[in-house]
């Protein structure tokens, strides 16, 4: 009789990145929908980079400053691609901050860095 | 005021403490008692007992009242309350006056609101259903020792509940095969586990030897997987020395947080605990074993929004509130009315979730809410509903009775958790779809289908005991 084992996957353990880091890839258009989430909750949207030996530290590089007071989707989008263009080989997040809270209400990679 | 002239002997209650024209002040700490009289007692001289026996109040007058101004310090019944479909039971509103309080002191509290006045002969049941805590007092409280905002920013946890589990079987295992197991569920995907509340430092697995094995177990995962993790390290133990002891030594292993049980482990000492946590950068877990022995009876005991508000004064950055959906006991009204208690600044009086009254927090931390008991992949999208992300979703058997193992079963427990945050960031209806948002990610997450597949029969479904008194 065979090993139960034999059906059995093996989980290998993945080096991931906090929220949204084990769902695939999104496409533009769910990225650009989590944006609007983002905004629509009233949070001000702002962008970190880092290389990705980095990736632990509190504290990434910001992209400019926080995007106060954006309302366009488009805008958002422009900044973020700039900023991948600037930083190929760095991780590239997206931020909501909750100024009510004081904290980030929301915070996920948008674009990965090459290790 | 004019002299008084002493007469000894037993006066009605009544008399003194039953006070319908009274206005409660804002430093005034209110309570609100589910009453069940014996039969033939009038409601206000049973409401001026719990009120008088619960504050300034004695059987019998006694000539040193005279020393004092009894009026400044008694409590009053000052309102009294049909309770919806019930015709034995009533509401007695009392207000006490904060200086019967020492400072910061929810022992001091209880041992007044809730101490000899249960026993009381001319009661059958009474219930201590709501707390009023005046912003005056909750400001000489200390409260969680980091909070909300603060564990995220430690932890580095945004824009989702938090995901853990509590390490099965739960007695038994020794302390390098409970270390695998702990390592292999977060480097899985979970954020934390859990110590089960009975593992303290028992024969088979002594608490210094779980501490070091579950330490490496934290720090590999973390490593391996870049993110941040935690275990709640259980320090509850048979005395406040012991309980220190092990607190510096979790702190030493490099865990970013602990665990106490503050009913059977006492107010006193997680009071003290939680002090020691803020000054020294751990975030606290509470667990609440015995609870449902106090809490449970409809009639009698401490509703638990009660005892969460407490927890919050008394100091815990995480408290378990129940599921609504899982093995455990808890109505989903009432859940979330006590889930705002811990959460919130200012939780608004609500009779259809069991709230009494305003309740300020004031700038007092919020605690995460614990959703643990029973539950597995298919119920996140009603846990995200229900908890919302200032929660942590608490897993057990849901991770670890996986087919694969724990780190498939923690990684179809994360994948589930993320598809539900992001479908709900959409606006879609994240419960009523659950099945399609659920099916939709298991198609990149064979750990989630296998997961889908070993619990689509298993359901909890009894009726609740202590339900909500509506009409």
């Amino acid at each position: 009789m065979p090993l139960q084992n034999s059906t059995m996957g093996d989980y290998q353990t993945k080096q991931t990145l906090e929220t949204f880091g084990f769902l695939p890839p999104m496409s533009q258009d769910e990225i650009y929908t989590q944006i609007a989430y983002i905004l629509a909750q009233g949070w001000t949207p702002a962008i970190e980079h880092v290389h990705p030996s980095q990736a632990m530290d509190d504290y990434w590089t910001m992209w400019k400053l926080p995007f106060f007071g954006a309302q366009e989707l488009g805008d958002v989008v422009a900044e973020l691609e700039a900023c991948h263009r600037a930083y190929p080989d760095h991780h590239v997040k997206l931020t909501g901050y909750d100024n009510y809270t004081q904290s980030q209400g929301s915070a996920f990679v948008v674009f990965q860095g090459r290790a | 005021m004019s002299a008084k002239k002493y007469d000894a002997g037993v006066k009605e209650y009544r008399d003194m403490y039953w006070t319908p024209d009274y206005v409660p002040l804002d430093t005034d700490l209110l309570a609100c008692f589910k009453v069940t009289g014996q039969p033939g007692v009038p409601r206000e001289e049973v409401a001026a007992a719990v009120a008088a026996e619960s504050s300034t109040g004695t059987w019998s007058t006694v000539w040193s009242e005279l020393l004092t101004d009894l009026e400044y310090y008694k409590g009053r019944a000052y309102r009294i309350e049909d309770v919806p479909g019930d015709n034995e039971s009533f509401y007695a509103f009392v207000a006490y006056p904060i200086d019967l309080f020492e400072e910061g002191s929810v022992v001091n509290v209880l041992t007044s609101l809730v101490g000899n006045v249960f026993g009381f002969k001319a009661l059958r049941h009474l219930r201590l259903e709501d707390i009023r805590f005046p912003i005056a007092y909750i400001k000489t409280c200390g409260g969680p020792p980091a909070g909300i905002q603060l564990e995220r920013d430690r932890l580095n946890k945004y824009g989702r509940p938090l995901l853990g589990a509590t390490i099965k079987p739960k007695l038994g295992l020794s302390a390098k095969n409970y270390g695998r197991a702990v390592y292999e569920c977060l480097r899985g995907g979970l954020d934390m586990t859990k110590d089960d509340e009975n593992v303290n430092s028992q024969p088979f697995m002594r608490w210094r030897d779980r501490f070091e094995f579950v330490g490496e177990a934290i720090q590999k995962a973390q490593a391996e997987t870049g993110e941040r993790k935690g275990h709640y390290l259980n320090v509850t133990a048979a005395t406040p020395e012991e309980m220190y002891k092990r607190a510096e030594f979790a702190k030493e292993v490099g865990s970013p947080i602990m665990m106490h049980d503050f009913i059977t482990g006492g107010f006193t000492a997680n009071t003290g605990l939680a002090n020691w946590c803020r000054e020294n950068g751990m975030l606290l877990h509470i667990h609440r074993a015995m609870h449902a022995v106090i809490d449970r009876h409809p009639k009698h005991g401490i509703h638990f929004r009660v005892l969460a508000k407490c927890l919050r004064l008394s100091g815990g950055d995480h408290l378990h509130t129940g599921t609504v959906v899982g093995k455990l006991e808890g109505d989903r009204a009432s859940t979330l009315g006590f889930v705002d208690q811990l959460r919130e600044s200012f939780v608004p009086e609500d009779r259809s979730r069991g709230v009494f009254f305003d309740q300020d927090w004031g700038s007092m931390p919020g605690v995460f809410a614990v959703a643990s008991g029973g539950i597995h992949v298919w119920h996140m999208p009603a846990l995200v509903t229900i908890f919302g992300d200032d929660s942590m979703l608490q897993f057990g058997g849901g991770t670890q009775g996986h087919p694969w193992g724990n780190a498939a079963g923690a990684a179809a427990n994360r994948v589930a958790l993320e598809a539900s945050v992001k479908a709900r960031n959409e606006g879609r209806e994240i419960e009523k779809e659950a099945r399609d948002i659920l099916g939709e990610a298991a198609r990149h997450s064979p750990e989630l289908a296998i997961a889908m597949e070993t619990w689509k029969e298993i359901k909890f479904e009894f009726e609740t005991v202590d339900k909500l008194d509506v009409k």
